[in-house]
C-alpha cells in the first residue's frame, strides 16, 4: 500500500488524533520536560548569549614599550579606557611576549618598537604591533576591532599629530591559534538551531523507548493503530513544542541582543518548522532502533555531537576540510544555520535557500521512513 | 470435533523459540465461541507466549491457525480489531486518567461517541468519582478492572485475559469473575490464564501447560479423569513424618499435604497400593480413597514433565 493510500485510508487522521491526544496530556503532566521546553532555550541563551556575545570588558593585555614616549603613553591610556583591556602586564622582552600569550596569562599583548614616535612624526607610519590569543575568536574580534581606530583618534587629538587620509602607523594584527574569527551576530541564529536540535532529539528519541520501557507498547501494539500513524501522531505534538522553544529563542534574541531579522519572518517560521520536523523524525527513528532509554539518550548524545562541531556553529564551515564538510552536508544543523543566518542577518529569500531546504526535505524523509520501517510491529 | 466456524480459536503446531530456547513446542489449541477457557500453567511456562502468538504480537516459528477466522501470520490487523487483549502487566499509561485511557482507547478503535462510551464503561465498571484519577494510583485491584473495561469497550468477539486477577482480593476476584461470566453470556469468547485452581474451576474448559507443552485439555472432570491419578486422603496424627518416609517411594507419584490430611496419588493404581501396604495398618492414620483434585492433577503432570525434560 503505498504512503498515501495509508494517509487516505478510513481513521486515519482519526488515530493520529487520539495518539496526539494523548501525547499532549502525557507531556503536560510531565513536569521536567515542560520545564525543559522553557528553560533549556532560556538559559542556554542567557549563558551562551551573554557570555559569548556581550562586549567583553577588562581583558587582560600586556605591553612590551621598547621606547618611552608620550606617543605611547597615549595609545596606552586610550586602549585602557575603551575599557575592553586591562593592562596587567609590563614586559620587557619579546620573550616574554611570547610567554604570557602561550600560557593565556593575557589574551592580547602590545608591542610599541624602538623608535616608534619618531617614525610616527616622520610620517614612516610605523607598526603597532597587536598580538591576540584568538582562541575564543569573538573575545578577540571585537576588542580587536576597536583597538585600532581608538589608538589613530587618540594620536589625533591629543597629541596633535595631522590628521591625514592616510593611517599614521600601520597597525599590524596578529591573531593567534585560530587566524578565522567568528563574527558575534553569528551567535543568537547558532543557538536557535542548535537548542532546537538537542531538545527535539531528545524529545522523540525517548518516546518509544518509553512506551517500550512502561509496557505499554504491548497495550498499543495489539490495538489497530499503524505505525505510520504513531509516529505521526507523536511528532507533530513536538512540531508546536518547538515552534514555541525557536520563537522563544529568537524573541529573546532580538531583545537581549538586538539581533535583527532582516528576511521574512514568515519564511524564518516555515523552514524552522521544516528543520523541527527533521530533527523530531530522526529522534524518533533512534527511538525505534534503541532498546531503552539509556540507549536512546547515547545515540543522541552521538548525533548531537557532529551537529555542534561540523555544522559551522562552532567553526567556520569553510575553514573545515574537506572531509568534514562532507559530514557537515549530511546534518540538518548545517542547513538550517545557513537558512536561519541567511534570514536573519542578510535577509534572503526562499529561491537562496533551495539547496537547504531540499536536503532538510531529503534527510527528514529519509528519518521517517527508516523509523516506520524498523518500528516493530510485533514484539519478537 | 466442532465446525471451524464455532471456533474462535483454532491453531495447530505452533512453535516459538527465543534465542534458541523452545518455549512454546508444537502448540495445538481450539476454544469454543462464547466459552470461557482456563489456560494454566507454572511460571515461564510459556502461556504469555502463547497469548501473544494468538493475537499476532508475535510471529510463530512454525504452526499456522486461526484467530476468530483470521489467520494469525497473515491479518494480525483485522484480528486487533476483534480482539481485546489484557497483558499481565498493566499496561495503560499510568500519567493518563481513568477516563483519558478509556477515550484513548475509544478513539483508537473508531468508536462513534468516545467520550459517550468511555463514560458509560466508567459506570459500568464502577469507577464513577474515580474518572479524573491517574491510573498509576489506583490500586491493584482497580487497576486490573480499568484494563478489563478498557480492552472490552470496543466491544472484541474474543477476550485474552493474561492472569488478570493475580494480586487481587478475592472479593474483587470474585466480582471479576462474575464479569466475566456476563461477558460470556452475552456471546464473548474468553481465554483467561490463571495461577488459582478456583478459577480453573470456573471455566467450560481448560488446559494445562508446562515446559512450552499443551499437556492436558478438556472439562475440569475430563482432565482429573484423564490423569488416570488414584489418589488416597490420610488424616491422623504425625502426618509430617510419614510424608517423609512416603516421599520418593516407587508408586508414588506424589505426596502433599492438604490442609489436616495428606494426598498421596500415583498413576499406577497396583504400584501404589503396594508402596503404601506397610503403612496401612498404622492405627495413627484413615486412609480413604478419594478423587484427586485439580491441583493434584497439575503438580502431577508438572513433575512427570519435568521428569520428560530433564
Ligand atoms: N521476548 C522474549 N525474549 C526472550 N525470552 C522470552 C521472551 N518472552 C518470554 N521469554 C521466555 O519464555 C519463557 C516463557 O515465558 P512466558 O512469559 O510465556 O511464561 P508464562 O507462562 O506467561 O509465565 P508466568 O506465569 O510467569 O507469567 C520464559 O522462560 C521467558 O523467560
Ligand atoms: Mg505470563
Amino acid at each position: 500500500m503505498s504512503l498515501l493510500d495509508k494517509i487516505r485510508s478510513p481513521g486515519f487522521w482519526r488515530r493520529v488524533r487520539a495518539m496526539l491526544v494523548k501525547e499532549f496530556i502525557q507531556l503536560r503532566r510531565d513536569r521536567v520536560s515542560f520545564a525543559m521546553i522553557v528553560m533549556i532555550p532560556v538559559m542556554q541563551l542567557v549563558l551562551f548569549g551573554y557570555a559569548i556575545n556581550t562586549t567583553p570588558r577588562n581583558l587582560p593585555t600586556a605591553v612590551l614599550l621598547q621606547e618611552t614616549s608620550d606617543v605611547g603613553r597615549t595609545i596606552l591610556a586610550a586602549i585602557e579606557r575603551t575599557g575592553y583591556f586591562r593592562i596587567t602586564h609590563r614586559l620587557t622582552s619579546t620573550e616574554e611576549f611570547d610567554r604570557v600569550l602561550a600560557s593565556g596569562q593575557v589574551l592580547f599583548a602590545i608591542e610599541i618598537p624602538a623608535g616608534f614616535e619618531r617614525a610616527l612624526r616622520r610620517g614612516e607610519r610605523p607598526a603597532l604591533l597587536v598580538a591576540a590569543d584568538a582562541t575564543d575568536p569573538v573575545a578577540s574580534g571585537t576588542a580587536l576591532g576597536a583597538l585600532n581606530r581608538v589608538a589613530q583618534l587618540a594620536l589625533i587629538n591629543e597629541r596633535m599629530l595631522p590628521d591625514q587620509s592616510e593611517p599614521l602607523f600601520e597597525f599590524r594584527q596578529h591573531a593567534r591559534y585560530n587566524p578565522a574569527g567568528v563574527s558575534s551576530l553569528n551567535i543568537v541564529p547558532g543557538l536557535v538551531g542548535t537548542i532546537l536540535t538537542m531538545t527535539m532529539l531528545i524529545f522523540t528519541a525517548l518516546s518509544v523507548t518509553r512506551e517500550v520501557e512502561r509496557g505499554t507498547l504491548e497495550s498499543l501494539l495489539s490495538m489497530p493503530i499503524s505505525p505510520l500513524e504513531i509516529m505521526i501522531g507523536k511528532i507533530i505534538p513536538y512540531i508546536i513544542v518547538g515552534f514555541v522553544q525557536a520563537s522563544l529563542i529568537i524573541g529573546f534574541g532580538v531583545l537581549l541582543f538586538g539581533v535583527p531579522i532582516l528576511g521574512s519572518l514568515l519564511l524564518l517560521a516555515l523552514l524552522s518548522t521544516l528543520f523541527i520536523a527533521t530533527n523530531l523524525s530522526i529522534g524518533y527513528s533512534f527511538s525505534t532502533v534503541a532498546e531503552n532509554q539509556l540507549q536512546a539518550i547515547q545515540m543522541t548524545f552521538m548525533f548531537f555531537l557532529p551537529n555542534l562541531l561540523l555544522s559551522g556553529f562552532m567553526f567556520p564551515f569553510a575553514g573545515m576540510p574537506a572531509w568534514a564538510r562532507w559530514i557537515g552536508e549530511a546534518l540538518p544543523l548545517t542547513h538550517y544555520l545557513r537558512i536561519v543566518r541567511s534570514i536573519m542577518l542578510k535577509g534572503a529569500s526562499f529561491s537562496d535557500l533551495q539547496y537547504d531546504v531540499f536536503v532538510l526535505f531529503v534527510l527528514m524523509l529519509v528519518a521517517m521512513t527508516i523509523a516506520v520501517t524498523r518500528f516493530r510491529r510485533t514484539l519478537d | 470435533m466442532a465446525k471451524a466456524s464455532d471456533l474462535a480459536i483454532d491453531v495447530k503446531g505452533l512453535t516459538k523459540s527465543f534465542d534458541g530456547r523452545v518455549v512454546v513446542r508444537d502448540l495445538s489449541m481450539q476454544v469454543k465461541r462464547g466459552s470461557i477457557y482456563g489456560f494454566l500453567g507454572p511460571n515461564g511456562s510459556g502461556k504469555t507466549t502463547t497469548i501473544r502468538l494468538l493475537c499476532g504480537l508475535l510471529t510463530p516459528d512454525s504452526g499456522e491457525g486461526t484467530c476468530l477466522g483470521y489467520d494469525i501470520r497473515t491479518q494480525a490487523g483485522e484480528i486487533k480489531n476483534h480482539v481485546g487483549y489484557m497483558t499481565q502487566r498493566f499496561s495503560l499509561y499510568q500519567d493518563l486518567s481513568v477516563r483519558e485511557n478509556l477515550e484513548f482507547v475509544a478513539r483508537i478503535y473508531g468508536l462513534d461517541a468516545p467520550v459517550r462510551s468511555a463514560r458509560g464503561m466508567i459506570e459500568r465498571l464502577g469507577l464513577q468519582g474515580r474518572e479524573e484519577q491517574l491510573a498509576a494510583q489506583l490500586s491493584g485491584g482497580w487497576k486490573q478492572r480499568l484494563a478489563l473495561g478498557a480492552c472490552t469497550l470496543p466491544s472484541p468477539q474474543l477476550l485474552l485475559l493474561d492472569e488478570p486477577t493475580a494480586g487481587v482480593d478475592p472479593k474483587a476476584r470474585r466480582e471479576f469473575w462474575n464479569e466475566i461470566h456476563a461477558l460470556a453470556n452475552e456471546g464473548l469468547t474468553v481465554l483467561v490464564s490463571t495461577h488459582y485452581m478456583d478459577e480453573a474451576e470456573r471455566c467450560h474448559e481448560i488446559a494445562y501447560i508446562a515446559y512450552g507443552e499443551l499437556l492436558t485439555h478438556g472439562t475440569v472432570e475430563q482432565v482429573v479423569d484423564q490423569s488416570r491419578l488414584v489418589t488416597y486422603n490420610v488424616s491422623g496424627e504425625d502426618l509430617h513424618t510419614l510424608l517423609q518416609q512416603l516421599d520418593g517411594k516407587s508408586g508414588i507419584d506424589m505426596v502433599a499435604p492438604f490442609g489436616a490430611s495428606l494426598h498421596v496419588s500415583g498413576r499406577d493404581e497396583k504400584k501404589l497400593e503396594a508402596a503404601i501396604k506397610p503403612y496401612r495398618g498404622d492405627r495413627r492414620f484413615v486412609w480413604t480413597r478419594s478423587e484427586p483434585s485439580l491441583e493434584d492433577v497439575f503438580i502431577e503432570l508438572m513433575n512427570r514433565s519435568k521428569d520428560n525434560f530433564q
